[in-house]
């Protein structure tokens, strides 16, 4: 099971703040993540509907979208960030 | 050294921050602080909403700080940033960078804030006067510039 976490406005259009899912072998990096997720429902779909602007980490580490996932505990989808 | 990392919800007050940091020390001849407040965007807002990812938030505070240290001669270094509901003239964010001289606090002062705002996972929402919930904020270019020229 890979648990998946989302923030800001990522998470308003999903509906949840976070999830845990049985992702297919064949999802091999966080572009396929989000590529399968996108065809779970129209929620994923709007989230994800430029999916170029969306940030990624894994284990509380930034992430490229063409790192693999395996091994992969904790995978945060958001927007660009507006801190301080 | 990193003196302080912290992303809390309560309010902080910088003089006491900085009389931490110094206290004791005989090696500092320069501190630079730099504190961010919220601003009711001409009377528009009542509140900023800052959410952040807990775990991930210190993480990247921490690394930041530590790249700060490789790049220039600092003495210490203090990071705060809130989270929650922030009113108009609150506190939202604290860097604190200390070094034997001038040069090396200031750059690294702007350094830290570059990062921690394009960086760091924070994202704010705008609460109206209105009593509305408003918009998230959108990133802006001028602040991956920022972060980039370093």
């Amino acid at each position: 099971m890979l648990k998946l976490v989302y923030f800001a406005w990522v998470r308003e259009r999903i509906g949840k703040a976070e999830e845990n899912l049985e992702v297919p072998t064949e999802v091999a990096t966080v572009a396929d993540l989000i590529v399968w997720l996108k065809g779970r429902g129209e929620e994923y779909d709007y989230a994800f509907e430029n999916p170029d602007i969306i940030q990624a980490a894994i284990d509380h580490d930034h992430v490229r979208h063409e790192t693999p996932v395996s091994g992969a505990r904790e995978i945060a989808f958001f927007p660009p960030m507006t801190g301080g | 050294m990193i003196h302080k990392i912290s992303i809390q919800s309560e309010k902080f007050d910088t003089a006491v921050e900085v009389a931490s940091l110094v206290t004791g020390r005989h090696d500092i001849g320069a501190v630079v602080t730099f504190t961010g407040l919220c601003r009711d965007e001409g009377g528009r807002l009542s509140a900023l909403e800052l959410e952040h990812y807990p775990g991930m938030a210190e993480k990247k505070a921490r690394q930041i700080a530590q790249e700060a240290l490789q790049r220039w001669a600092l003495t210490g270094i203090t990071i705060i940033h809130r989270y929650g509901l922030i009113a108009p003239g609150e506190d939202i964010v604290l860097v604190i960078a200390a070094s034997s001289h001038r040069r090396d606090a200031f750059e690294a002062a702007e350094f830290l804030m570059d990062f921690m705002k394009t960086k760091a996972p924070f994202w704010k929402r705008e609460h109206l006067v209105s009593g509305e919930t408003g918009a998230w904020v959108d990133a802006r270019s001028e602040d991956d510039k920022a972060a980039d020229r370093w």
